[in-house]
């Protein structure tokens, strides 16, 4: 098999508030023979908020972002979900809309630089689904996820909008997403089969408002719990995040006594692939409950 | 003409005789250009006719038949059986929009969503001259602003799967905000300032959206209300309307943070955006981080991204709102 080699996109909460999502991304992808050449003049994606405050300003930082996957001649990987959603949305507005890439160009100008559209840009996840394949990860295993019962959440801005993600995702169907399930029975593991799987988990309105999003995590969270659920598994560190460091207040909020472990999508495969739990970074997360017997 | 056997489990309450609702199965031959529609007429004429649900015009524009099917919500006058069989395989599920709001079987109470809708103010505020001398022109141009806002047959698709309207009954709903932007935009109107005032109010306002790109996704007219959301985001600061509170802060600190480093500082945004007071309730959570290694003190700051003199530059020349109060 060709050497897989992608430019990481990795956004700024990898490197800050979950430590572990950069670990066991840098970990899984080095057992899996893949080469990430971290992007190191890339900005922040400025999330929805800079959309919301300047929608132009974040195109052109984004398209300057893409400019340097372009450069290097690599596809682009994000291993978030939110800058998945802002960049692959400057991409195809770009690649649909010559005049807008025209104006935008003018402006890349100014720095010598020029977006061309010669690299995609799709989530780790779905990088790894269509070019690793999950039969070549299925080999790898060596510590099957046998009787864990995994429920995948699969976070809004991988799969929504359709006509936009469905270009970088194999067209995955957002109300009926099934690329994180297929992963976790590679791992054989269980997948969990819930209502909330491909719910939102209101981690944008944390600071403005933090009960409806402490709801929507409860929610979330309890109905994984009802179906069985032994741990969360997301490709999202933002879903994470809200899932695992705010457990205490989501359950509070939907009344529950909530004990899930929350995990990153390349902790799981890790732990499978026979990856030291250290060098995942489990011990950063919060919620730790029933999570060694389940690893043992 | 390709037909297929599929089971309806159907979502079924009748307030007179039952105490709870309950569900009940109905196998039918399906031919492949079947609409939802036309399931739930045979169910009436074929199998109970007490089978209650909401229709009208049958051609998408009386936004009457919405109901869900194995979750998803469509209108059920567009949507083709087949292609949710391919979805979601041959047994289907159908139920009302939205079961807190049950009346009788499909039928819901809309009353909130129309409440909502009508605080918006759904209709042309001009003080005109009732005996012009010329009309009040639209140029092809201004009217295009709008985009496909004025489509919209409020059918409530986009309400009733809106995460933020399930947890907090104060919010709008993109439905209502489409309709804020549609005279936002007309410049025939003359409320433009207090239009924006009323989707700029905290709770109820655009800033509760929570960006999950359901509502793009069920509208039947294909609407994309969550485009008209960012867009009324953005006349919130272009016209100067924006108040000084969490969520703009939240906004405008992320362009903040990247001028100054490239990457979005976590720890000066949480700070900026809450303030002093407000950063003391995220003590715990950044405690109990700091004790699983998750953060540092002061704070695990990345090195700065290369090339911060270009990242400068390019914000210099590329931003087209400027925060006009210095917060």
């Amino acid at each position: 098999m060709k050497r897989l080699r992608y430019a990481l996109y990795a956004g700024c909460t990898a490197k800050q508030s979950t430590p572990e999502l950069w670990k066991s991304t840098m970990a899984v992808a080095d057992k899996l023979g893949i080469e990430l050449v971290d992007l190191k003049e890339a900005t922040c994606c400025g999330a929805s908020h800079l959309r919301d405050f300047d929608a132009f300003l974040s195109m052109v930082l984004n398209a300057r972002n893409i400019c340097y996957a372009e450069m290097k001649n690599l596809d682009m990987v994000t291993i978030c979900n939110t800058c998945q959603n802002n960049i692959a949305f400057v991409k195809a507005k770009l690649d649909e809309d010559a005049q807008l890439r025209l104006e935008v160009n003018e402006h890349l100008a100014e720095i010598g630089l020029k977006y061309r559209g010669t690299s995609s840009v799709r989530h780790f996840m779905y990088a790894l689904i269509e070019d690793y394949g999950l039969d070549n990860l299925a080999k790898k295993v060596v510590k099957p996820l046998k009787n864990i019962n995994i429920a995948p959440f699969y976070g809004c801005h991988n799969i929504r909008p359709f006509h936009i993600q469905s270009g970088f995702n194999m067209g995955e169907n957002s109300f009926h997403p099934t690329g994180l399930d297929n992963l976790i029975l590679a791992l054989q593991g269980k997948p969990v089969e819930y209502a909330y799987k491909n719910r939102c988990c209101g981690f944008h309105v944390d600071l403005q408002a933090p009960k409806t999003a402490d709801k929507l995590t409860g929610l979330a969270l309890a109905d994984a719990t009802d179906n069985g659920a032994d741990m969360v598994v997301t490709p999202c560190p933002l879903c994470q995040l809200n899932m695992d460091v705010k457990q205490k207040s989501a359950s509070k909020a939907v009344a529950r006594e909530i004990k899930l472990p929350v995990l990153h999508l390349t902790q799981l495969i890790g732990l499978a692939i026979g990856i030291n739990p250290k060098d995942l970074g489990l011990e950063h997360n919060l919620v730790q409950y029933g999570l060694k017997e389940i690893i043992s | 003409m390709e037909k297929k056997r599929i089971t309806f489990k159907v979502f079924r309450f009748n307030p007179a005789v039952d105490d709870l609702p309950h569900y009940e199965s109905y196998v039918m031959e399906v031919k492949k250009d079947a609409l939802v529609l036309d399931i739930l007429n045979r169910i009436k004429w074929e199998f109970d006719g007490s089978f209650t649900y909401r229709r009208s015009c049958r051609h998408g524009i009386c936004g009457s038949c919405s109901i869900r099917v194995n979750g998803k919500v469509v209108l059920s006058c567009k949507e083709n059986v087949f292609e949710l069989t391919d979805i979601f395989g041959d047994l289907l599920v159908l139920e009302p929009q939205n079961k807190q709001k049950v009346i009788k079987d499909m039928v819901i109470d809309r009353v909130d969503f129309w409440n909502k809708y009508t605080e918006v103010k759904p209709f042309l505020v001009a003080k005109y001259d009732e005996h012009p001398e010329v009309e009040a022109r639209v140029s092809p141009d201004e009217a295009s602003l709008m985009l496909d806002s004025d489509i919209c047959i409020q059918c409530a698709n986009c309400y009733s799967v809106c995460p933020s309207v399930r947890v907090n009954e104060k919010y709008y709903g993109p439905a209502a905000f489409v309709k804020a932007y549609r005279f936002i935009v007309d410049t025939r109107d003359h409320n433009k300032k207090e239009r924006i005032d009323i989707i700029n109010e905290p709770e109820k306002g655009v800033w509760d959206c929570v960006k999950c790109y359901k509502c793009a996704e069920v509208c039947p007219k294909g609407v994309n209300p969550i485009e008209k959301i960012t867009l009324l985001h953005n006349q919130v600061f272009k016209e100067g309307r924006a108040k000084n509170n969490v969520a703009t802060r939240h906004a405008i600190g992320f362009k903040k943070s990247i001028q100054k480093n490239g990457f979005l500082d976590e720890g000066f945004l949480v700070r900026y955006s809450e303030g002093i007071f407000g950063t003391m309730k995220h003590l715990r959570e950044a405690f109990d981080m700091f004790r699983r290694g998750k953060i540092k003190m002061p704070w695990n700051m990345p090195s700065k991204p290369k090339k911060m003199n270009e990242i400068k530059q390019l914000i210099k020349v590329a931003s087209k709102i400027e925060c006009r109060r210095k917060w």
